[in-house]
Parts: structure tokens; C-alpha cells; sequence
């Protein structure tokens, strides 16, 4: 099937012609099992050197007792034990939940909206996705300096635009994020949060496709029943690009989880630690913290692992209600 | 669902739906939300530009004007800001720019033709072990860097790369989980006929895959290439970790030192050099904005 004879649903980019094929296609020579391994050979090579390997060594330094100038101690269980009665892991914890928890539906509605707004044959579409969709190419430390500009208690646009709006209701604009992790201390993680909106727009281009994806004949039925355009959304957009929304807040939980380089730069995990997020911890416990090392940050870090793969199957079993899976 | 009726036309000139208002008001509604969200995206790049233009004194002075006073001096302080910025004594931009390049570069071409190699392998060639061996690339996407990154330090420094850029760009030379997804679903889209063809005139399994399915992939390879590059440039924690010497650094790490040493914020200095490393990434989406978007728009096709 070529990209040519796509079903007469509109869809510019040719994802759904691609889609479609894929179940039919029998395609390809039949080769050996060796000639096989042979073409994925590059890919092979690199998953065991790169990442097998380094998976079963942290593995195996989460049980050892190493900060890189001695040799590895095995010490058992100690560096999981250690982490029940640590604070400051489970400091680091709650802010990642507590980011997660913020960021993920914000973002999720947020996308939505604008890709819903942006799914009608108008004039300009990809003026705007353009706008939406740049902000996500940004490097992180670019846009990690840009937000603390914009941040900037005394003299950031943002306390610029709302300082006359706010002052003579006889509020001050709070200090979202200052220098060198100071700042206001209840601000600063929903600041974060803001700006992760910012980053929504592959998620955004993301839907777009999706729903650019449902077929028409779905509205039509939907306005012969005599839904209006939020019923619609409701139960036709919604349903019908489930999957796919899906799989973005499985994307959105693994990357929140990872969440590192705006509080690096931009808080240092302060103001008093209200933004030390769980990778912070672990870069510290590895590279700066002496006392803990790479057993224990090994073991965080395999934590973090065995979180996400239950989060992400628990994800799909809970979802398997709440998600509609078209026949293909 | 309730509304999932299979219709057996899909002709749009079916009947009316029901609107909201005349058709022209609720379009004016839309472009209006639309635009007023465009610019909130594009605010915080066009503040930073902005800024980057003004004497430190204006910077930091309220207002929001987007030129300096008076603006036809506009490139005079534009220029004093950049040149700052280019010849601090400590940071040396131009430096990082090149490493910067150099990485970006080597590791795309990495990551689009070993990609391609092993999508290929996983798609146009039939072989006992493939489902599981495409099931292990897709897993791997789940694995979170931080598990890997500790050991991949250890295993780099055994391997003396450690003090070279070499961590940053030979690993994508094996592909990259998604790159190679992303390629594969586009080779099952290639007709079997132009294989088929190509089998008859004699080609072996490399010659139909260097000759005949590259040949007709490249979109898809350009797709690849631009978000492995853009990937790459943008890279903040591999360049921490497995950078540690000043000569070796990327523009990430440096915006990040240049920001991290500056005893007092000079913000038009900072703004200079944020624009300095977010200007590439900017002309190469707006040359190639469609690559971008369509191969963004596949990844939510896993299914």
C-alpha cells in the first residue's frame, strides 16, 4: 500500500496512511536469523554496551557501599534501607509527585484546547502551531535563563504586567524566582509548573494529528443526532484520540519524573528546598554529596526505574476502561 | 461510545451541523484566542531578543518597550552587548559553538544512517526474532537515563573518553530506539513492488536498501536528522556528566557557567548569550518547520 492510495480522510501529514498499512503489509525477503541480527547489529551493540551493561551494574552498585575512589563494598540492602529513613529523599520525592501531579493535567488540558482550537480548516493554522510548537526546540538551560528573566521579582516582565494590575488591589506581586535559590519559597514550584506549560506544544502537534485523524464520518452522525460542538468533543474527539492521549501522559510521567535541568539552573532546588526534585538528589548523592555515592544514588535510581515501570502498567490497566481503541 | 455509528458515505456535503452563532463571528472568536495564545508562546523568545538589544540600564529600568531609547541605536548597543558576550575572558563562547557543531553534526550522521541500517533490518527483512528484538527497542524507551548514566560515566572513562567529546557522539552510532521506530514505520510504507524490482535485477539485500529504499526515504531521514540535531544541541545533563573539562564544554554547559559565575546578573549580557544559542535551533525549525511537525505528530502513533 503507498503512501498514495490514503483513505479520503484529511490528513496532511500522512501519519494515517501510514498507520492503516501497517497490519496488511507483507512485506520483506525472508533472511536468516544471523543475516537478521546482522542488519540490527548497530542498534544490538549499543543497547548491551550502553545500556544493559550500565543497567546491571547499577543494579549491582545499588548494593555496594562505592563513592568512586574506593572499590565497590558489598553492603546489602543498607542503601534501600537507608532511603526509608532518609528526609531528604523523601523530600525530593514529594516535590517530584508534587510537580508531576501539577504539571501533567495542566499541560494535558492545556494541549488539548489548543489543538482543538487549532483542528478547523483556517486561515493561519500554521502560523499558530508554529508559535505553540518553537518553545519545545528551546534548550532547557536557554529557556531555564530566559524564565528567570521573566521571573525576576524586581524587574521580570511577568511582576512587570501584573504589578499595575495587582497594586492598587494592595497586593505585591511575589518574587517567583529569585537568584541563587532564593525567591519566594511557596511560589517557586508553581513557577516551574507555569513554565512547564510553555513546553506543551509537541503534545499539542501531537492531538492535532490525532484528531485530524478521526473520520468525518463520526461528526456527521454526531450532527445528525444533534450534538453542538462541546458534546462533540465530548464524545467523539475525546473518545476517538484516547489512545493517543494515552500515551502522552505515559510520556509526560516518565519525563516529569525526570524533571532536572530548569531546577538545577534556576532554584539549585531552593528556596529552603521547596524545589529539590528526586534527579537533583541523585546527581548530588553521586557527584557531590561524598557521603552517599554511587551505591546510593544506584539505588534511587533504580527506584525511580521499578516506579515508572509500575506507574506505566498500572497507567494502562486502569486506563483500559477509560480508553477506546478504534478497529483498524 | 455512544456516537461511533458507521456511516456508509463520508460525504461532507451532508446535512448542516448546528453552530454557535453566525459562522463568521465564531471564526473571528477563534483567531482571536489563537493569536492571543501565539503570543504568549512567542512572548518569553521576543522578550529575550529584546532585551539582549538594550544597555544594561535600560534592561534592567521598567517599561516594556521592545527597542532601546533612542532605537535607531538599536544595533550600535546590540553590537556591544553580543561582543561582550563573544570575548569574555572566562567563557569562550566561539569555542563551545564549534564543540557544539562538531557534536551535533557527527552524532546525527550517527544516528540517521544506523538507525536506518537497523529499521530497515526490522521492517523490509523477514527474520525468526524480530518481534522480540523491535519489542526490546521499544521498551528501552522507558528506561530513565539516570539508571544508565552513573555506569555509562564508568564505562566511558574505561574506555578513555573521558576528557574528549567522543561520549557525546559515538553512542548514537548504534541509533537510537526512537529514531529507529520512526524509520521502520516509515520503510513498511515503501510499495513491496520497488523490493520486489529490485530483487529481480539482481540487488542483494544492502544494494536494495542503499539504492532503492534510502532513495525514496528522505523525508523521513530528514526528520530524524533534524530532531537528533536539535536533541543533541540541546543536551544538558550528558554534556554535565561526562564533560568535565572547559574545552570540551557545549554551548549548554556554558550558557550555564556564563550564568553560574557572574558574580552580578548583567540580564542584556545573559539575554545576548541565551539568543546566541537559541538562534540555530530557531532557523533551523522555521527552514524545515514541516519535518519538525510531522515527525512530532508520528510519535503518538505507537499504539
Amino acid at each position: 500500500m503507498s503512501r498514495s492510495s490514503a483513505p479520503p480522510v484529511v490528513a496532511p501529514t500522512g501519519v494515517s496512511a501510514r498507520r492503516r498499512s501497517q497490519g496488511s503489509l507483507q512485506v520483506g525477503r525472508e533472511v536468516g536469523v544471523l543475516r537478521g541480527l546482522l542488519w540490527a547489529s548497530p542498534w544490538l551493540v549499543g543497547f548491551i554496551a550502553f545500556m544493559a551493561v550500565p543497567v546491571g551494574m547499577s543494579l549491582y552498585y545499588s548494593f555496594t557501599d562505592y563513592n568512586l575512589v574506593q572499590r565497590p563494598v558489598f553492603i546489602g540492602l543498607e542503601n534501600y534501607e537507608r532511603m526509608i529513613t532518609d528526609d531528604l529523599f523523601w523530600k525530593a520525592v514529594g516535590n517530584t509527585v508534587l510537580y508531576a501531579a501539577m504539571s501533567i493535567p495542566l499541560c494535558t488540558v492545556a494541549a488539548l484546547v489548543i489543538a482543538s482550537l487549532l483542528n478547523k480548516p483556517i486561515m493561519g493554522v500554521s502560523i499558530y502551531r508554529a508559535a505553540v510548537f518553537l518553545p519545545t526546540l528551546v534548550p532547557a538551560v536557554a529557556s531555564a535563563m530566559v524564565w528567570l528573566w521573566l521571573y525576576n521579582g524586581d524587574l521580570g516582565l511577568i511582576n512587570r504586567i501584573l504589578r499595575p494590575m495587582l497594586e492598587p488591589l494592595g497586593v505585591t506581586p511575589p518574587n517567583w524566582i529569585g537568584l541563587r535559590g532564593s525567591g519566594d519559597k511557596f511560589w517557586a514550584m508553581p513557577a516551574l509548573v507555569f513554565m512547564s506549560v510553555w513546553s506543551v506544544g509537541q503534545s499539542v502537534v501531537i492531538y492535532l494529528a490525532a484528531m485530524r485523524d478521526v473520520p468525518a464520518a463520526l461528526y456527521e452522525a454526531a450532527a445528525l443526532d444533534g450534538m453542538g460542538p462541546v458534546a462533540k468533543f465530548r464524545h467523539v474527539t475525546l473518545p476517538a484520540i484516547s489512545p493517543v492521549i494515552l500515551f502522552s501522559v505515559i510520556t509526560s510521567i516518565i519525563n516529569s519524573s525526570q524533571i532536572f535541568g530548569a531546577p538545577y539552573i534556576m532554584t539549585q532546588g531552593g528556596p529552603d528546598r521547596a524545589t529539590y526534585v528526586y534527579s537533583m538528589y541523585l546527581y548530588d548523592a553521586a557527584f557531590v554529596y561524598d557521603a552517599l555515592g554511587m551505591g546510593y544514588a544506584s539505588a534511587m535510581a533504580w527506584v525511580q526505574l521499578v516506579v515508572i515501570v509500575l506507574l506505566t502498567v498500572l497507567t494502562l490497566v486502569m486506563s483500559r476502561s477509560l480508553v477506546y481503541y478504534r478497529a483498524a | 461510545m455512544s456516537t461511533a455509528a458507521p456511516s456508509t458515505s463520508a460525504n461532507v456535503s451532508g446535512p448542516r451541523r448546528r453552530r454557535i452563532g453566525p459562522g463568521w463571528a465564531r471564526s473571528i472568536a477563534r483567531h482571536a484566542l489563537l493569536a492571543a495564545i501565539s503570543i504568549a508562546f512567542a512572548l518569553p523568545l521576543i522578550w529575550m531578543a529584546a532585551t539582549s538589544l538594550k544597555p544594561e540600564v535600560q534592561a534592567a529600568a521598567g517599561g516594556m518597550s521592545l527597542l532601546p531609547d533612542p532605537p535607531s541605536k538599536t544595533v550600535e548597543y546590540a553590537a556591544a552587548n553580543y561582543k561582550a558576550v563573544l570575548a569574555d575572558p572566562t567563557v569562550n563562547f566561539p569555542l563551545y559553538m564549534r564543540n557544539t557543531i562538531l557534536v551535533a553534526t557527527l552524532s546525527m550522521a550517527g544516528m540517521v544512517f544506523s538507525s536506518a541500517v537497523v529499521a530497515y533490518g526490522l521492517s523490509r527483512l523477514k527474520w525468526r526474532g524480530r518481534g522480540p528484538v523491535l519489542a526490546l527497542v521499544l521498551g528501552t524507551m522507558m528506561i530513565p537515563f539516570p539508571v544508565i548514566m552513573l555506569p555509562q560515566y564508568l564505562i566511558f572513562k574505561e574506555l578513555g573518553w573521558i576528557g574528549s567529546l567522543k561520549p557525546l557522539w559515538i553512542p548514537a552510532w548504534t541509533g537510537g530506539a526512537f529514531s529507529v521506530f520512526l524509520l521502520r514505520q516509515f520503510f513498511l510504507t515503501i510499495p513491496r513492488e520497488l523490493d520486489e524490482a529490485a530483487a529481480v535485477d539482481g540487488c542483494s539485500a544492502w544494494g536494495t536498501f542503499w539504492r532503492v529504499i534510502l532513495p525514496v526515504s528522505k523525508p523521513a531521514l530528514a526528520v530524524v536528522a533534524l530532531l537528533h540535531f536539535v536533541y543533541t544541541w540541546n543536551d544538558f545533563l550528558g554534556p554535565l556528566i561526562f564533560v568535565n573539562h572547559r574545552d570540551q564544554f557545549t554551548l549548554a554547559l556554558g550558557l550555564q557557567l556564563y550564568q553560574s559565575q557572574a558574580g552580578n546578573i548583567e540580564w542584556s549580557l545573559l539575554m545576548a548569550a541565551s539568543t546566541m544559542v537559541v538562534a540555530p535551533v530557531v532557523i533551523v525549525f522555521l527552514a524545515a518547520q514541516r519535518f519538525f511537525v510531522e515527525g512530532v505528530s508520528s510519535q503518538g502513533l505507537k499504539e
